[in-house]
């Protein structure tokens, strides 16, 4: 069965891709391929209607943000690249990001300088590792996984694809799972989960083909509840949101395809935002990026926390219960872990009494909770399998530079 | 094929959903998620549904207000955990011995099942062996909880999940039946909520059996707390969004609650006395009555503030106010109980002051009030802790002077308090 990409759109697609995922029957397995999408189209897609919010495309290609063409991954006709000062991590995956805004309509900045998006906006994200033959890595630099248009297929696995799609009602997440052929990815409402094995880059090792890998794990794709569970950062409203993209997160500029300038600048130069007198791009905030050697500890430290922690803790969000906020704006130290017992932590203490013990990182339940396999005891608490080493070093950093002391040995009830 | 009659969805995207449904049953296998292999409780296969995890999943996801989702009889192997994010949905199976979600191979997810929508009904079904969390409901209005399982099926362990049935900010909250076995910190825990019932319902063999914990407006009746290391605690922690007042505590068997402690240090409940009947820390207008009090080893009835939780960066804090006031506490029977405190001092002071054979009274009370509302060591009568329990008396152990001069001195105590309104809910 084949069926042409280009007459394939959002409209026809319940139908059609209906009866195909029936038909096919296949989509429940990461790895399943489907012959049709085997031969990739070079040719642009149509440019995507993610107006209604009926329509769940059940392959990836339909939406026309990325495509296949000459063995590399590249975005759709408007759609742009873009990255984070400081990324969430999950499992050292790689990340391709795209954004794209119907023709004709910009995003703007709120009142309190975020950015907002017209209905209608695309925003895509891909999680790939390098890979050379069937070894994936988990430390290789990420300019190697680029070709001149996107993403060498023949140097990276391609995992998955996250949409989050901006409906008249508001947004929705939607992840797209990768062939093995890497031609296509299917939508999985239900999420996926698959074992990874991650190697050192040979480059480590003397050029040597790595022996053994250095994390083995489970990988899980979330469903879509999942998706919805972290884009939303105040629960009472429910409302889903983007994550990645506040000026803080992309205030830089973006190395691997487009000019190095500015990504906002760039956003603005290519009618995707709409610039404001209120917000100048100069005097946007600018989140660290954790690795800079040129801003201090401290504001590394909250940039990771931030960006990892900081859509659930917060003032409103899901982690509100804890009492504990770990987003860039909190400037209460008791409210950001300093000397705080835990309220709910469970196995998550780890058999410690505060969320941070100035000066004692061993001591503190913040960097246990991230160094944690324990899914009922790790943080956060989806999105990883593995613990990020880097990320740890940089909170025990920070907390082993803190000043004072919390004079607390045990609980008793009486 | 599939014998079990599915829950038909009407749905804006219906044909989606069917057909989501019609690939979750033709017989996906060999997607990394084990296959499933349903039977009835008393041993017979009933059907063999294949991926049963995703269609379950698929189900939660694609619901519509108003829909019923049925959980077959039989155990279903869930790998992932499951999100219901739409209002208006009940979850419904066959009982709590009949439909088992057993969690035990679980790769991902912090709870079994995580609820985030309001007008939920969770009936007859059980959630087995979670990592974590076995159902949390985070912020939620009108909630029924009833007929439901939660356990870890090998007993005490620090291993096991923290929470087994917790709702937290949530309004409007009845758990009706439900049994809670095994937790690791609580069984049945209600936090930050507002307007809750738990009733008719069983906790055992958890660190905390049943947990209200700041929550303003909670009776909790009828129910058996046994076997657990602390049976029924009200609760205030500070950093939180709303302190919570007005819990009573009545008609109910706390029995036994002997169990070691196996709370990770560290966590709250860690500091629950071995063999604690109910404890009172830092909560207000707490009525504890008409229950029935046996064989608590430390003591029946614990009063305390959170100045005896942690030196606490908290109280300096000064938004917190750490006493335990307005504590009422009458018409309860009591056998045994208070022989074999936990802790060293208390250890120390039962001996002390009972003997080896001797027993601490059935209540214990760290002593601490507040001087700024106190009048020479006397709370004012609306904020008084009255024991009414004639044969009964209560013990200050005089926490704040180092156990100094610990004493059953009654006559600021033998007092009454204007009883507490039942709490109404919108629902039955």
């Amino acid at each position: 069965m084949r069926i042409s990409p280009v007459t394939f759109g959002p409209r026809t697609c319940i139908r059609l891709c209906l009866a195909l995922f029936v038909l096919a029957g296949l989509t429940a397995c990461s790895d399943s391929g489907r012959d049709s999408a085997s031969e990739p189209s070079s040719q642009l897609l149509s440019e995507p209607k993610p107006e209604s919010a009926d329509e769940f495309p059940v392959l990836l290609s339909d939406w026309g943000v990325l495509h296949v063409s000459k063995q590399e991954l590249v975005p759709g006709s408007r759609s742009v690249a873009y990255d984070l000062n400081t990324p969430l991590f999950t499992d050292y995956a790689h990340k391709f990001r795209t954004l794209w805004v119907p023709k004709g309509k910009a995003a703007t900045f709120d009142d309190e300088g975020m950015i907002q998006f017209p209905v209608g906006t695309i925003i895509s994200k891909t999680f790939f590792y390098p890979r050379e033959g069937e070894h994936l890595y988990f430390d290789r630099d990420e300019t190697l996984d680029f070709g001149s248009k996107g993403l060498a297929l023949d140097k990276v696995r391609l995992i998955e694809t996250r949409l989050l799609v901006h409906r008249p009602d508001g947004w929705q997440g939607l992840p797209y799972v990768w062939n093995e052929q890497q031609t296509e990815a299917n939508l999985e409402i239900a999420g996926s989960a698959f074992e990874l094995a991650l190697y050192a880059g040979t480059s480590a090792n003397g050029g040597a083909r790595p022996a053994e890998p250095v994390h083995q794990f489970t990988y899980a794709v979330p469903d879509f509840n999942q998706c919805q569970g972290c884009h939303i950062e105040d629960l009472s409203t429910e409302k889903v949101r983007p994550i990645g993209l506040k000026p803080r997160h992309i205030n830089k500029a973006y190395a691997h395809m487009h000019e190095a300038e500015n990504q906002l600048a760039h956003f603005v130069q290519n009618g995707l935002l709409a610039e404001s007198s209120q917000f100048p791009l100069a005097a946007l905030p600018r989140n660290a990026k954790m690795d800079s050697r040129e801003v201090s500890l401290n504001e590394r430290a909250r940039s990771y926390l931030d960006i990892n922690c900081g859509h659930c803790h917060n003032r409103a969000g899901a982690g509100d219960t804890s009492g504990l906020f770990l987003n860039i704006e909190e400037t209460d130290q008791l409210r950001l872990g300093v000397c705080k017992p835990p309220i709910a932590a469970g196995q998550g203490t780890g058999g410690r009494f505060v969320s941070i013990q100035p000066g004692k990182p061993d001591q503190s339940i913040l960097s246990y909770r991230m160094e944690s396999l324990d899914l009922g005891a790790m943080m956060p608490e989806l999105g990883r399998a593995t613990a990020h080493r880097e990320g740890v070093d940089l909170i025990k950093a920070w907390i082993e530079a803190m000043p004072g002391e919390c004079n607390i040995e045990e609980v008793n009830l009486i | 094929m599939v014998r079990e009659k599915r829950a038909v969805m009407k749905t804006n995207a219906g044909s989606i959903v069917a057909g989501f449904f019609v690939v979750a049953l033709m017989g996906l296998s060999g997607c990394g998620e084990p296959v499933d292999k349903a039977a009835s409780a008393d041993g017979s296969n009933v059907a063999v549904v294949a991926d049963f995890q995703k269609q379950l999943r698929t189900q939660l996801i694609m619901a519509k207000t108003g829909d019923v989702i049925e959980i077959p009889k039989g155990r279903f192997e869930i790998t992932r955990g499951l999100s219901l994010k739409v209002d208006g949905v009940t979850i419904r199976g066959a009982g709590m011995a009949e439909s088992v979600l057993t969690f035990k191979q679980q790769t991902q997810g912090a709870e079994g099942l995580i609820v985030t929508a309001d007008d939920i009904v969770l009936e007859g079904f059980a959630v087995e062996d979670t990592k974590g969390d076995a159902i949390k409901i985070n912020e939620c209005r009108n909630l029924v909880i009833r007929e439901v399982r939660v356990e870890w099926t090998a007993g005490p362990d620090e291993a096991n999940g923290a929470y087994g049935l917790y709702p937290v900010q949530c309004e409007n909250v009845l758990i009706d039946g439900a049994v809670a076995i095994g937790a690791s910190d609580a069984g049945i825990y209600v936090g930050q909520s507002r307007n809750v019932v738990v009733k008719n319902s069983r906790a055992a063999y958890n660190v905390a059996g049943i947990e209200i914990e700041n929550t303003i407006d909670a009776d909790v009746f009828d129910n058996v707390a046994e076997n657990n290391t602390g049976g029924i605690l009200v609760f205030n922690l500070p950093g939180l969004s709303q302190r919570g007042e007005r819990t009573r505590v009545f008609r109910n068997r706390i029995v036994s609650n002997n169990t070691d402690n196996f709370a990770p240090e560290g966590s709250i409940v860690g500091g629950v006395p071995v063999g604690s009947g109910v404890l009172i820390n830092a909560n207000d207008h707490v009525h504890i009555f008409d229950n029935e009090f046996e064989h608590n080893d430390t003591a029946n009835v614990i009063v305390s503030s959170y100045f005896s939780t942690a030196d606490g960066a908290e109280i300096k804090n000064k938004t917190f106010d750490p006493y335990a006031e307005a504590i009422y506490i009458h018409d309860n029977s009591y056998v045994g109980g208070g022989e074999s405190p936990d802790t060293l001092e208390l250890k120390t002071l039962k001996l002390a002051m009972y003997g080896l054979d001797g027993r601490f009274p059935d209540v214990i009370w760290d002593g601490y009030i507040n001087p700024a509302v106190a009048d020479e060591g006397k709370l004012p009568a609306t904020l008084a802790i009255c024991l009414q329990d004639a044969q009964s008396k209560m013990l200050n152990v005089d926490a704040p002077n180092g156990y100094n001069n610990p004493n059953e001195d009654m006559a600021n105590h033998r007092c009454e308090l204007a009883p507490l309104k039942p709490v109404e809910l919108p629902f039955g």
